[in-house]
Formats: structure tokens, C-alpha cells, sequence
């Protein structure tokens, strides 16, 4: 118990200062989701422009000839449109709020990963960019993301979100059994 | 709608969305990681709420003819598998995609790197996107449905389990989080 205590402690300076409640925050991301909804046509997701924008990073990898050919980026092409410009207000609006509440800090490598696998940047750096991959490849596969599948898709009830949210959850849980599991 | 307000409205409402996320505290990998091991509830209080909050507006918006359901298509097996790859992604890399960008904005440099594997994930994905088409994204597919379609069971009898199921969760975890915190 006492590692359990000292990671809340180490943890407190930087949230300390944030006091909004997660049920206000989470009440206000509703609120903005009828807005989404009804002002927009468009709920509250990430991950499908986020996958426009990647086709611009491909092009130098695969090259442009493959890019143009690809059936997924036919479907889904680069262009700026409601998404992409969500997606670039998020870090605006993240930068805002921490700024404002002074929570904005450099971080290499977090508290609850230091903890449990040391302070190696490059060992994090690496788990990072792998688990960036996964997570990206798993979210073009499921169509969305906590956002547009969790959020928007929970919140209409629709079959796939739920199906989403429920084995997301129970892998996660499992996984993060297996990484933090006591040695 | 104004070129204007085509720029200006989804940048305004991702930078709400990113203040929101950094303010609830879901920006912040410990707390991500936390929620999976069972240790801080924050992650669930903010989505419960914007589902419950977020989903009742949206049931009036569209009962009133304000807006139409987003719903995505229910291709149960990729959804599932994509679900669990995003499962994993999510603990290993300690964000999701949403919050991961508004981290990023808050000097999480792990973030960033894991936004580039996000970049990897997508090209992954589009690379590979034929072969999924016809092995995995056509099997067991409902289409556009919702859980009151497919259960007969109201959409106000479901957010009202919603509600109360919820709540009662929430009161369960206040009480043993005050609990902890006295002990």
C-alpha cells in the first residue's frame, strides 16, 4: 500500500491545481456534443482525420504514386475539412488550460511508468511509439476512437460504439494487469 | 455557412473539447493508466457523464428534428478486434488519441513521440486496408444500428438505466474514494 500512497503523493503537484470536476468537465463535453450535433453534423471525433492527415506523412515513406493509388486514402483523402480543423483546436485549447491553470510541464517519462519500468527515456520512447501504432491501427479498424465511438457513439446508443467500449475496457484492464502485475 | 465559420467553428470546438480534456484531468498519462489499474475513476466519471449528459440532448435534438443520428456501421468483427488492438495501444501507450494531442500541447514529449507511431498505425492501416475489405470488415455486419433497434427497449428506458446505473456507480466510487481518503 505504501507504493500506492506515494505515487498519489508524487502525482499531486500537477493536478493539484486543476479543480474542475470530472463530472462538470464530462457534463460540458455532453454540452458541446449537442452542439456537435446539431449546429455542425458532425460528432466529436479524431481518429478519421487523423488518418487524412497521415496520408501526407506516407508520401515520403510509400510514395506519392502509392498514396494516390491506395483504396483506404480514396476513400478517406487528405482535405481540410471539419475534422482536421477539430483536431488541430484540440492541442489549442489543451495548451490554454494548462497554461492558465500552470500545469504545463516538459514530460519524458511519467510517474506510473517510472514507477514500474525505471526512468529510461528511450524505453519509454519506445513503448510509446508502439503503442501509438496499435492503438491507431486498432482504431481505423473499429471505424473510431474513445472519441467518436466512445463519446459520440455511446451517447447514441449506437451498437457498434457499445461493442467498442466494452472490449476496450476488458483488454485494457487485462493488459494493464499483465504490465503492472506485482514482480 | 460562412468560409469563416468552416474554420473558425470546428477550430473553436476542438479547442473546447482539448480545454475540457486537459481540465478533466484525462490528459494526463497517470491518470489514463490509473484508470486501468483500478486506482483513479476520473477517465470513467468524464465519459459517463458526456454519454448520459451528451446523449440525452442529442435523443431531444433529434426527437425535434434538429439533428439526424451519426451512427457508424457495426462491423461487429472489426469493431471487436479493432476495439481490443486499441485496448492495448491505450495502456502501453498511457493516451488515447483525443487526449494524446491535447498532452502533446501540455509538454508530454512521450506523446508526441507516440503520435508519430499514430502516423505509423494509420499508414499501417491503409497499407493493409485491401486485404481487411475482404477478410475481416465484411463479416458478422449489422450496419447503422442502434441498441434500441435491435433490443425493442425505448431509448428512454435505456438512458434512464443509463442514468441511474451511472449514478449508482459513481456514488459507490465517491464513497470509496472518501473513504481512502479519511483512512
Amino acid at each position: 500500500m505504501t507504493t500506492i500512497t506515494e505515487s498519489y503523493v508524487r502525482e499531486t503537484p500537477r493536478t493539484a491545481r486543476i479543480d474542475w470536476s470530472p463530472y462538470l468537465v464530462g457534463a460540458g463535453i455532453g454540452l458541446l456534443s449537442w452542439i456537435a450535433f446539431a449546429v455542425f453534423g458532425d460528432p466529436l471525433g479524431v481518429t478519421t482525420a487523423y488518418s487524412r492527415i497521415a496520408s501526407l506523412f506516407a508520401v515520403p515513406v510509400i510514395g506519392p504514386e502509392a498514396v494516390a493509388q491506395n483504396a483506404y486514402w480514396k476513400s478517406m483523402p487528405l482535405k481540410w475539412d471539419y475534422g482536421v480543423w477539430f483536431l488541430v483546436g484540440i492541442p489549442a485549447g489543451a495548451f490554454i488550460s494548462a497554461v492558465m491553470s500552470g500545469t504545463w510541464r516538459l514530460e519524458l517519462v511519467p510517474d506510473v511508468w517510472k514507477e514500474r519500468f525505471g526512468p529510461s527515456i528511450a524505453k519509454r520512447f519506445i513503448a510509446a511509439f508502439l503503442g501509438g501504432a496499435v492503438i491507431m491501427y486498432g482504431a481505423r479498424l473499429a471505424g473510431g476512437c474513445t472519441s467518436g465511438h466512445g463519446i459520440s457513439g455511446g451517447l447514441q446508443l449506437a451498437v457498434s460504439s457499445w461493442l467498442f467500449l466494452a472490449v476496450m475496457f476488458a483488454t485494457g484492464l487485462g493488459i494493464s494487469a499483465l504490465m503492472f502485475r506485482k514482480r | 455557412m460562412t468560409a469563416m465559420m468552416t474554420i473558425l467553428g470546428p477550430l473553436v470546438m476542438g479547442a473546447a473539447f482539448g480545454f475540457l480534456l486537459q481540465r478533466g484531468k484525462v490528459t494526463s498519462c497517470n491518470v489514463i493508466e490509473n484508470q486501468f489499474r483500478l486506482r483513479d475513476f476520473t477517465v470513467l466519471k468524464v465519459m459517463g457523464t458526456a454519454i448520459v449528459v451528451g446523449g440525452i440532448g442529442v435523443l431531444l435534438l433529434v426527437d425535434t428534428g434538429n439533428t439526424k443520428y451519426y451512427v457508424k456501421d457495426a462491423n461487429m468483427l472489426a469493431v471487436a478486434l479493432g476495439a481490443a488492438l486499441f485496448g492495448v495501444g491505450m495502456v502501453v501507450y498511457g493516451y488515447c488519441p483525443g487526449t494524446a494531442l491535447g498532452a502533446i500541447a501540455t509538454g508530454s514529449v512521450h506523446a508526441l513521440v507516440g503520435a508519430l507511431g499514430m502516423v505509423t498505425g494509420a499508414i499501417l492501416y491503409a497499407l493493409s486496408f485491401d486485404w481487411l475489405k475482404t477478410h475481416v470488415l465484411n463479416v458478422w455486419t449489422l450496419g447503422k444500428v442502434r441498441l434500441p433497434d435491435v433490443t425493442n427497449i425505448p431509448d428512454v428506458a435505456w438512458f434512464a438505466a443509463l442514468a441511474i446505473g451511472a449514478g449508482l456507480f459513481f456514488w459507490w466510487v465517491e464513497s470509496t474514494e472518501a473513504r481512502q481518503r479519511r483512512g
